[in-house]
């Protein structure tokens, strides 16, 4: 009985690893039971078509999903994203119309979405604001600055730059009869440079940390405002990759709907794959899966003939159904490590 | 003398924890009883059971001849046992008065509203009877620390306590503000009511108490009466051992060591108007006394780049340093162990690697990564260097005791093999055994070379680790005191501002 008080926190708390690992298997196995059900009420499903359709769309929105996850793991959020893929949807065909070289064009754009990411970052940082508030303005301005420069034209890059087109229509190789759409191996670079960064990198960890305890992290020498201006940056780049990658995919970028709502199911992918919006937690790969059950649940719903006026319905029930389950696990692993803590105490008394 | 109130076997489990296993208490009337024990001895579930805040699952309490079984607070309340909380429960937004009255407040009539007049007179009689200095209209929220305690007593007294319990009493209070709640106490005592007290600064205890209750782990420890009560005999009980002698340190440093930390004119932004200059040599064990809000945590904080000076210079190795972030204090070989461990500290959810990693992580990178295995090298050496009890170098440390998780933040900073470390309160919330243990550290450490400015309000902490203490008074320093010289006496009276420079003095 001496012990009881150091012995039964030594019986407790899995790490905190291993409680990440549970959330990714939770969305894996929510993603096979609908790739299951699917297939199972229509063969379709598994044609070698709408398996290329689900993965250049799950490709897309992974891409922006991942780069949502950096300003969450801090304990922010950036609401700017889809505005910053129509800025970059519409910037990148009028450039390419002004005689701009493909690759400056792109990479013009690209540094455009960057430096949106510094001043979201700077806002937050060195005055202080809100990111919530910071970046809904970046919805807000952005969206009208991507209409007012093209005067709401419908733009596209006509048949011209198919060569260009091809970095998100292209198929550079196959498996099977599946032939591999060139987004999803952009989606790989993206993923596997994301995991490393935020898992292994000292700027990665830095990140988790602040997003833990911005205080404690700064009271350890972490660089905290390089670190969250960082995070900023890295979103709203990739809402830019994303952006040229939807822009070329399409081929006809409406200003006023081009990107409408893709901040929240980039933001529903990464909460779905494990992020906590209390920040400090998730994981790569789990955003990933979460942006392909968000793509699979669409599919479904237009393959099992299901109304599609409920897509958004059935997308928010599964989200919340995630969130529940997850408190329920998280609720019952602690109920049991406290019933083992019981039985490992009375089993030293008796 | 029969017990006004008594506990016989009390037994209380949580999960997997025997929070009390079969404890017994009395107290009489007009006594001061004191329940003594470290962290996690069961001292807070035995006061929430006496107080109506748990129940208890075995045994039984009496209270004034009857049988005593509060379901809840009010109705402990209601029957005279008042729990004043450590962590003071008043709605800041509410006046004193209305704070009184919570949940008792006067009708008028039969109608739901309340008769302001009555609570106000009934606030005012209680907040005198306090010896309260403020009227019962004022907020809390405008209150400091030691008024709102007055305001919780008074809250007490106006239900007619005749028991009150006192939980940490002045863990947040000034030692003014302390010095008077011990008259109140003694008021109280000689009016009849019966005091438990509860605190973890055995001084108090041994100025206070008729008689202490010695817990440990859920168990009646021992009971000492007044002719019995010293402080050897308190923590013998409470640790269960007497505790290993202070490391015997050759004279720090030497006299003619250069400083490695020297502070020149140093002026903070709380205090504009104060320059500090303060040397601390290799070796050194340098105290900060003073009190509450004399600019202590604001030095620490200003040495170490967090915040920016007003003006003046901080030397390292005699090279003038200008810092603009804890991290250029870190490079140039400064660590901070700041003064509240959850908040400033640790990553609560993390683990003991993650933790203990966290200031040296650019260090070990290896192509910019994080090199993995040499991060849970420097994680076990510390554990194993500083004693922390863990399950294992992945265990949270929200699950470890308040000692352990100082010794996490410790092991941080050890792990960047600092010259000069810095500590706010290095035992706060800290239990006595552990306590130990960090001074003992602290003195080998020192004794290796380590430069130390450690603040303090602890006074026996203060007097026992320091070469040197220096007390701060509103942002100045107001003296020096060699460790032969240095007394309570002599450091509360400069830390007052009181009285003349004292011998030794260097400023």
């Amino acid at each position: 009985m001496t012990e009881s008080g150091s012995a039964s926190a030594a019986h407790s708390d899995a790490s905190s690893p291993l409680a990440g690992w549970g959330k990714v298997l939770g969305i894996f196995g929510l993603l096979v039971a609908i790739v299951v059900t699917t297939g199972a009420m229509n063969p379709r499903f598994f044609g070698a078509e709408n398996l290329e359709n689900v993965l250049q769309r799950t490709a897309l929105f992974g891409i922006i999903g991942i780069g949502a996850a950096f300003p969450i793991v801090t304990a922010g959020i950036d609401l700017s994203i889809g505005s910053v893929i129509a800025l970059v949807a519409t910037s990148l065909p009028l450039l390419l119309e002004a005689g701009v070289p493909a690759g400056a064009a792109v990479v013009l754009v690209l540094v455009l979405a960057a430096s949106l990411g510094v001043i979201h970052g700077l806002l937050i940082t060195r005055l202080g604001l809100q990111p919530f508030v910071v970046t809904l303005c970046g919805l807000l301005v952005y969206r009208g600055v991507a209409r007012y420069i093209v005067d709401d034209q419908t733009m596209g890059f006509g048949s011209s730059h198919d060569g260009l087109r091809s970095l998100a229509t292209g198929r550079p190789f196959s498996i099977g009869a599946l032939d591999v759409p060139a987004p999803a191996l952009v989606l790989v670079a993206v993923a596997v440079l994301a995991a490393v960064f935020l898992g292994r990198s000292v700027w990665g960890r830095w990140m988790l940390a602040l997003g833990r305890n911005p205080v404690a992290a700064r009271y350890a020498g972490v660089p905290v405002e390089r670190v969250t201006i960082l995070a900023y940056v890295i979103c709203s780049l990739l809402a830019g990759v994303g952006g040229v990658l939807f822009a070329l995919d399409v081929n006809s970028v409406q200003p006023a709907s081009m990107g409408n709502f893709y901040e929240l199911y980039a933001i529903a992918a990464a909460v779905l794959g494990g992020c906590s919006l209390r920040g400090g937690e998730g994981s790569i790969l789990g955003v990933v899966l979460g942006a392909a059950v968000m793509r699979l649940l669409y599919n479904s719903i237009v393959l099992l003939g299901i109304p599609s006026q409920l897509e958004f319905a059935i997308v928010g029930g599964v989200l919340l159904l995630g969130a529940v389950a997850d408190e329920v696990v998280r609720r019952l692993a602690e109920a049991r490590r406290a019933r083992e803590r019981a039985r490992a105490r009375t089993e030293r008394t008796t | 003398m029969t017990a006004r109130l008594s506990a016989r076997g009390l037994v209380r489990r949580f999960p997997g924890v025997l929070a009390l296993g079969g404890v017994d208490l009395d107290a009489g009337s007009g006594e001061v009883v004191a329940l003594v024990g470290e962290n996690g001895a069961g001292k807070s579930t035995l006061l929430k059971c006496l107080a109506g805040l748990e129940q208890p699952d075995e045994g039984s309490m009496t209270y004034e001849g009857g049988v005593w079984a509060p379901r809840s607070t009010a109705e402990a309340a209601s029957g005279g046992v008042a729990l004043v909380h450590q962590e003071l429960c008043l709605a800041e937004n509410l006046s004193a008065a209305e704070n009184i009255g919570l949940g008792r407040e006067p009708r008028r009539g039969w109608l739901p509203l309340v008769d302001r007049q009555a609570l106000r007179e009934r606030a005012a009689h209680a907040l005198e009877r306090v010896g309260a200095a403020f009227g019962p209209d004022v907020k809390v929220e405008r209150l400091a620390a030691g008024q709102r305690q007055l305001v919780e007593i008074a809250k007490g007294i106006d239900q007619d306590a005749r028991v009150l319990i006192l939980d940490e009493p002045t863990s947040s209070l000034t030692s003014k503000e302390t010095s008077r709640l011990f008259e109140l106490v003694h008021q109280l005592r000689a009016n009849g009511i019966t005091v438990l007290y509860v605190s973890h600064r055995l001084t108090e205890i041994l100025e206070l108490a008729d008689r202490a209750f010695v817990l440990r782990d859920g168990q009646n420890a021992g009971h000492l009466t007044r002719d019995q009560l010293t402080r050897e005999a308190m923590v013998r009980l409470m640790v269960g051992r007497d505790l290993a002698a202070p490391v015997a340190r050759a004279e720090a440093g030497g006299v003619s060591s250069a400083p490695v930390l020297e502070l020149r004119e140093l002026v903070t932004d709380a205090f504009p108007a104060a320059a500090v200059d303060l040397q601390v040599r290799p070796g050194e064990l340098v105290g900060l006394a003073g009190l509450v809000g004399a600019g202590r945590t604001e030095l620490l904080e200003t040495v170490f780049g967090l915040r920016a000076p007003v003006s003046g210079e901080v030397r390292v190795d005699g090279q003038p340093e200008r810092f603009r972030g804890p991290r250029d204090a870190a490079r140039a070989g400064l660590a901070l162990v700041p003064e509240d461990r959850k908040l400033q500290g640790l990553l609560l959810e993390e683990g003991v690697r993650v933790n203990t990693a966290l200031a040296t992580l650019d260090r070990r990178r290896r192509r910019g990564l994080v090199d993995g295995a040499a991060e849970r090298a420097v994680a076990a050496a510390q554990v194993e260097r500083l004693g922390v009890r863990t399950a294992g170098i992945e265990q949270v440390v929200q699950t470890l005791s308040g000692g352990n998780q100082q010794k996490v933040v410790v092991g941080r900073w050890l792990a960047a093999e600092p010259t000069i470390l810095l500590m706010d309160e290095p035992t706060r919330g800290v239990d006595v055994g552990a306590r130990e243990e960090l001074y003992l550290l602290l003195e080998r450490l020192a004794s290796e070379g380590l430069a130390v400015l450690f603040a303090s309000s602890d006074m026996e902490e203060l007097l026992r680790l320091s070469d040197r203490v220096v007390v701060l008074h509103d942002g100045q320093i107001t003296g020096t005191l060699d460790r032969s010289v240095a007394t309570e006496e002599a450091v509360m009276e400069l830390a007052t501002g009181g009285g003349s420079r004292i011998e030794g003095a260097t400023t």
